[in-house]
């Protein structure tokens, strides 16, 4: 079964094609790993599947739903959850409320019920509470829950936003270099929670990263970005030997 | 006054989430409502109620709802003088043509919500300086348009000065007569009480959390789902509610009298000040603020009285509001780039120090 299906995005910033003719399907259960030299538009590419760039040709849909013109928002209550590569916490609140924040779209409480408290606010607040929870024992990150996301090392912070993702319950989960300046140590874990949340919790993911090393540990399938352009689409053993891979890579 | 969290143990999510999580800070309220509701009565004389506690009851309100949409929401206005009037004048006027009076205090705030809702939507575009602007078209535009409507609303002898200035009668609520200032004070109590704990409910929950994140990310929250555009102007809406109802707390009971004068970019910049030196993001620090901003000129008008006196030199009530103006002025801009979180802060950082007293590390 086909999750999130992108045909043929052209997208455009002034003179800089961004990307041109992209098509990739996402399987359900599946880790699709997206590599490609700088600039490539791995970044545009989760971008535009996120709603918060809208490409200029092309179609995305979401269990066979049409979300190419949808805003940023609408496309997350469907289901869509990402992180940014230049970590995007919400740096005063508690870690705990940043992951609450991801549960928004799940939750339904109004202005009323939440200022009036006591009933309907309160039993939603401490089901999603018991929710992330949930999420903050499998992040491993129950000591920081008080503290502010903005005063916890980078490492924690990106697996805080993993775990804000996936308090949006959603159907796919899209990461963009989670491992981005994190140690050996911390790239292993961070490697086990994708592995986890995809096995345990049936979350097809799709991750960018530069690790080669990581992406053919992990991922079931790798899509190569070189100028915008996909040129390929292969199983990880097989990207390794691609004579084009090899070329875009080594031609910067 | 100092909550020590040490040995308290929660069992339940429900009991994390309470508004006091440690037996002694509800201890702290419990007293501060003792305070307010047995003592201060006993003890203070009509100047006080009329000077200060009033005033400090009803500009709480007010600065509790500046500060969740500036200090929580992030989003600047200079318009809230003008909400304030517009709950004022509209209050006052449902009350002459014979609303009951609590239903009249809540249209107050209804309309001042309404209008603030109005004022708001330029948020979906513009931030910061630009919104700041826009907000204060409401500073100069709305007191124009009371000028030239209400005069039409209000039957002649209870409105003066070419109609725009209106004098409410005498008040009663269920048949009974709200005449002392202490009758007006818990009065307004109790409306302040109310507004604090909705407040604070919105802010440990789905509302409030919106609204810090879009103060702190605003991208991100709209990749996590959230309609940006909708919770700016339900902070706009629920902000100028509470103007609204400071307004006809105002008009009823302080001012007694609807004047646009008293409604002038002085309030919105004062009320902006009191949510700064109290502390934006934070519910206690309005209190703080609002004291501080009221209590400041009486004590500089003594103190520089007493000096004057001392060395023998007559201070001019204009010297006296000048260096008013210049601490004011002085202060901001210190609590801005020093403690931009304003005196609730450093109430936390007191309390941080003996939390862990004696032994501080
Ligand atoms: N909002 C934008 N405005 C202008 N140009 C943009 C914008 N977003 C992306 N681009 C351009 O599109 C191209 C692809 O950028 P993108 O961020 O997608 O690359 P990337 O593959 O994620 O690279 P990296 O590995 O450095 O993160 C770049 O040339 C970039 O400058
Ligand atoms: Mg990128």
């Amino acid at each position: 079964m086909t999750v999130l299906n992108v045909q043929g995005i052209d997208i455009s910033f002034g003179g800089v094609q961004a990307l041109l003719g992209v098509s990739i399907e996402v399987n359900e259960g599946e880790i699709l790993a997206c590599i490609g030299p700088n600039g490539a538009g791995k970044t545009t590419l989760i971008n535009c599947i996120s709603g918060w760039y809208h490409p200029d040709q092309g179609q995305i849909s979401l269990d066979g739903q049409d979300i190419t013109r949808l805003p940023a928002h609408r496309v997350a209550t469907l289901g869509v959850a990402r992180t940014f590569q230049n970590i995007a916490l919400f740096k005063r609140m508690s870690v705990l409320d940043n992951i609450m924040s991801g549960a928004h779209v799940r939750m339904r409480s109004n202005f009323l019920s939440c200022g009036i408290y006591w009933g309907f606010g309160q039993k939603e607040e401490v089901h999603y509470r018991e929710l992330a929870e949930d999420i903050i024992d499998f992040l491993e990150i129950e000591h920081i829950r008080k503290t502010p996301a903005g005063s916890i090392p980078m490492g924690l912070q990106r697996r805080v936003e993993v775990g804000r993702a996936l308090a949006s319950q959603p159907k796919l989960l899209l990461l963009d270099e989670p491992m981005a300046g994190l140690n050996v140590e911390e790239k292993e874990d961070m490697a086990r929670f994708i592995l986890d949340v995809n096995e345990e919790r049936g979350i097809p993911v799709v991750f960018i990263d530069h690790d080669m090393g990581v992406v053919m540990d992990i991922s079931d399938r790798v899509v190569v970005l070189d100028h915008g352009v996909k040129i390929a689409d292969e199983s990880p053993e097989k990207v390794r030997k691609d004579p084009q891979v090899v070329k875009a890579y080594l031609g910067h | 006054m100092i909550n020590r969290e040490c040995g308290v143990y929660k069992t339940t999510y429900q009991s994390d989430m309470a508004f006091f999580r440690v037996p002694l800070a509800r201890s702290t309220i419990i007293v501060v409502l003792v305070l307010a509701a047995i003592v201060i009565p006993f003890v203070a004389t009509d100047y006080w109620f009329g000077a200060i506690i009033l005033p400090f009851v009803i500009f709480s309100i007010a600065a509790i709802g500046l500060n969740l949409l500036t200090g929580y929401c992030g989003q600047i206005s200079l318009g809230h003088g003008a909400f304030i009037a517009v709950g004022g004048y509209t209050a006052a006027i449902a009350y002459i043509q014979g609303v009951p009076f609590l239903l009249s205090v809540f249209l107050g705030g209804l309309n001042s919500a309404l209008i603030g809702l109005l004022f708001g939507i330029p948020s979906a575009r513009i931030k910061g300086l630009y919104l700041a602007m826009a907000t204060l078209a409401a500073q100069f535009a709305l007191p124009w348009v009371i000028s030239r409507v209400v005069p039409f609303l209000v039957p002649t002898g209870l409105a003066v000065a070419g109609g725009d200035t209106v004098y409410p009668p005498a008040i009663y609520i269920f048949g009974w007569q709200v005449e002392t200032w202490l009758d007006r004070y818990f009065i307004s109590l109790a409306f302040l009480v109310l507004l604090t704990i909705f407040s604070m409910n919105l802010m440990r929950s789905r509302v409030g959390r919106a609204w810090i994140a879009i103060r702190d990310h605003d991208v991100a929250a709209s990749i996590l789902g959230l309609d940006i555009t909708h919770y700016k102007l339900l902070a706009f809406a629920i902000s100028s509610f509470y103007a609204g109802i400071a307004g006809a707390l105002l008009v009823f009971f302080y001012f007694r009298i609807a004047h646009v004068n008293e409604f002038d970019l002085g309030l919105s910049i004062r009320l902006l000040a009191m949510i700064i030196i109290g502390g934006l993001g934070s519910i206690l620090g309005n209190f703080f603020g609002v004291a501080f901003i009221l209590l400041l000129p009486i004590f500089l008008n003594r103190l520089l009285t007493t000096v004057g006196e001392a060395a023998g030199i007559y201070v001019s009530t204009g010297i006296t509001s000048g260096v008013e103006s210049l601490i004011f002025g002085t202060l901001i801009i210190i609590f801005l780039v020093v403690e931009p979180l304003g005196m609730a802060k450093l109430w936390e950082n007191i309390k941080d120090y003996f939390r862990l007293w004696p032994f501080s590390y």
